[in-house]
């Protein structure tokens, strides 16, 4: 008989916990993946956030570290410096990453820390129970935006991978969304580029994955899948903003 | 080997490298600022890597990452810069991380001044992040102890998994002191077969974590570092002592502080006060057992430092009440005065304190 799918050897065989429906499961599949495929994952080491993703270390089959709120940029900045021949990939959510990790991901970017991010944005506070992220869009609602989202109150949603984009030190950005088989391709596609240009010593490298979060949207999970791509997408274009080949 | 003139703060660098440190990550504060200076040039040459950070936080949460990764690793700050860190501190302690963090303190709260203050006292000693823990600290005098205890602060952060503070003050970064870079007595300390390094396929995963979701696990977890901690108090204690047996008063200072004490000591002396001593070189694990050979006829302790009082809650419970404890201190960068301490002295032995 001939195996047409497996589980990744890139993932233990420890149970997620995500919500039914929630698509860091795809993304962590995806990674796994591409890590095995590259052969990289014997000399990976990643670094887990804080936020729903906390417990990604407990389910990538390689070395990781967990780092403090937003401070996983820094914490693989200091593993690739010692060990500049591994690959070193921080997963980070965006309340970690577009809220209180800031500084510490444009400062990644901007020094061209090789590194890979894969940033796991669903406009949402997952883990602490639905309150507004920098990401979440204009009037929806959120625990702490029960009126929903109000620019002139709070603002736009942040745009990280155009803001990345300006920065010299990063040489791949992309975002990608998991909403539909064909997106799950690209954005696989997208990780694997975004390895490729840490392997090749090019810089950094981040891909942005628009996720859904059922529990906290309160929506079912295909209604969800449809949410993501009525109002995410249209706000956050699925692009290529950098590719490390093109970049001088 | 030959004695060298250096700068506190340089010092601490030379020291470091000297004791295998590989890596720097820091951010520019006065008074420490010399420390990364002189790594940015000085690491390379040695085969190293200087990184100056955006921030002293993602300075720290390198060290975290290098240190994880099984490097020798320091960061240095001073007082405000060191508040930043302290997230990082916890993070490192919970995590059994070794790492060497300097603090050139200055007076504070908040911003304060770039003058020499001992005011980080209770943040060092007493966790200064959030929850259980606790971080060995070395409280050099000298320009000569700063580099003796850099260089074992390596080793025992190795030793004991845990971050190790080097607590000094403005005035011991910015003075300049002749120096000898003794060979350190080696050490057998155990393989950091922990780190975070890559399996190549040839072990199990390995995971640098502070996080515990289930209570049992995290009571396990502090019950475990508890016992480590027991067994650095049980060790490690180091301080200087002299004349408890006979002494009138007995004052306790350490750092920058027992040196204006010591001067204070022989001036009281001249007049025919008898003085003793206890100062301490390690703040944590505090030498409480110094205490036990304080003659109980004395007049009173002395606690002198540049704080508001902070040193003199460690007098307080290493006396346990059977002897008055008196301080004295300056803040904002103001230095306790040989005068100020010998009239204290005075007072203590006179009975008028």
């Amino acid at each position: 008989m001939t195996i047409v799918y497996e589980k990744s050897k890139g993932l233990t065989d420890i149970p997620f916990h995500y919500c039914p429906g929630c698509t860091h499961g795809v993304i962590h599949k995806l990674v796994a993946e591409v890590l095995v495929e590259l052969g990289v994952l014997d000399d990976a080491i990643g670094v887990a956030p804080v936020g729903c993703s906390v417990l990604a270390y407990n389910y990538f089959n390689c070395d990781m570290q967990e780092a403090s709120h937003g401070r996983a940029p820094a914490v693989a900045t200091g593993i690739k410096r010692v060990l500049p021949d591994n690959v070193v990939f921080s997963y980070q959510g965006d309340g970690d990453l577009a809220s209180i990790g800031t500084a510490e991901i444009v400062h990644a970017a901007h020094r061209g820390e090789k590194i890979t991010t894969i940033f796991v944005n669903n406009a949402i506070y997952g883990m602490t129970g639905g309150q507004m992220a920098p990401t979440t869009l204009v009037g929806q609602k959120a625990t702490t935006a029960p009126f929903g989202r109000d620019e002139a109150h709070c603002g736009k949603p942040i745009k990280i991978s155009e803001m990345l984009a300006t920065i010299d030190g990063a040489k791949f950005v992309e975002r990608v969304a998991v909403n539909t088989p064909a997106n799950i391709r690209k954005a696989k596609k997208a990780i694997k580029r975004a390895f490729e240009c840490q392997i090749q010593g090019k810089g950094f490298a981040i891909v942005e994955v628009l996720s859904t979060c059922p529990t906290n949207w309160g929506l079912t999970p295909v209604k969800a899948l449809d949410w993501l791509q009525d109002n995410m997408i249209p706000y956050y274009p699925l692009q290529n903003f950098r590719n490390f080949e093109e970049v001088k | 080997m030959s004695k060298v003139l250096m700068k506190g703060n340089e010092a601490v660098g030379a020291a470091a490298i000297k004791a295998g440190c590989k890596y720097f990550f820091g951010y520019p504060i006065t008074p420490q600022s010399e420390l990364p200076e002189y790594m940015s040039k000085a690491l390379p040459e040695a085969g190293g890597v200087f990184l100056q950070a955006e921030s002293e936080v993602a300075a720290i949460n390198m060290v975290y990452g290098a240190a994880g990764a099984g490097a020798r690793v320091m960061t240095g700050s001073s007082s405000p810069g060191i508040s930043l860190k302290q997230e990082g501190i916890t993070y490192c302690a919970g995590a059994e991380l070794p790492c060497v963090i300097v603090n050139m303190m200055r007076g504070g709260p908040g911003l304060g001044s770039i003058q020499p203050g001992q005011a980080d006292y209770f943040q060092s000693t007493r966790g200064g992040g959030n929850g259980d823990y606790r971080t060995l600290v070395y409280a050099p005098a000298s320009i000569q102890e700063t580099v003796d205890y850099v260089m074992l602060a390596f080793d025992k952060a190795d030793q004991y998994r845990n971050p190790v503070l080097i607590l000094a003050d403005g005035m011991i970064g910015q003075m300049m002191e002749a120096v000898e870079f003794k060979e350190a007595k080696k050490i057998d300390l155990p393989k950091k077969d922990w780190a975070s390094t890559g399996t190549k396929g040839k072990r199990s995963r390995n995971i640098i974590n502070s996080l515990y979701l289930e209570a049992e696990d995290l009571e396990a977890h502090n019950v475990r570092l508890e016992k480590k901690y027991k067994t650095i108090e049980e060790n490690e204690v180091l301080y200087e002592a002299f004349g408890l047996e006979d002494a009138e008063v007995v004052c306790v200072a350490y750092g920058t502080t027992s040196r204006i004490v010591k001067t204070a000591i022989k001036q009281a002396e001249a007049k025919g006060i008898k003085v003793g001593m206890i100062r301490p070189i390690t703040l944590w694990p505090f030498p409480y057992e110094a205490f036990k050979n304080i003659n109980l006829n004395a007049k009173g302790m002395l606690a002198v430092e540049m704080s508001s009082g902070q040193l003199t809650d460690d007098v307080k419970i290493g006396i346990e009440g059977r002897l008055p404890v008196y301080f004295n201190g300056r803040t904002g960068g103001m230095i306790p005065t040989p005068e100020s301490i010998v009239a204290d002295i005075e007072k203590i032995a006179g009975g008028t304190k």
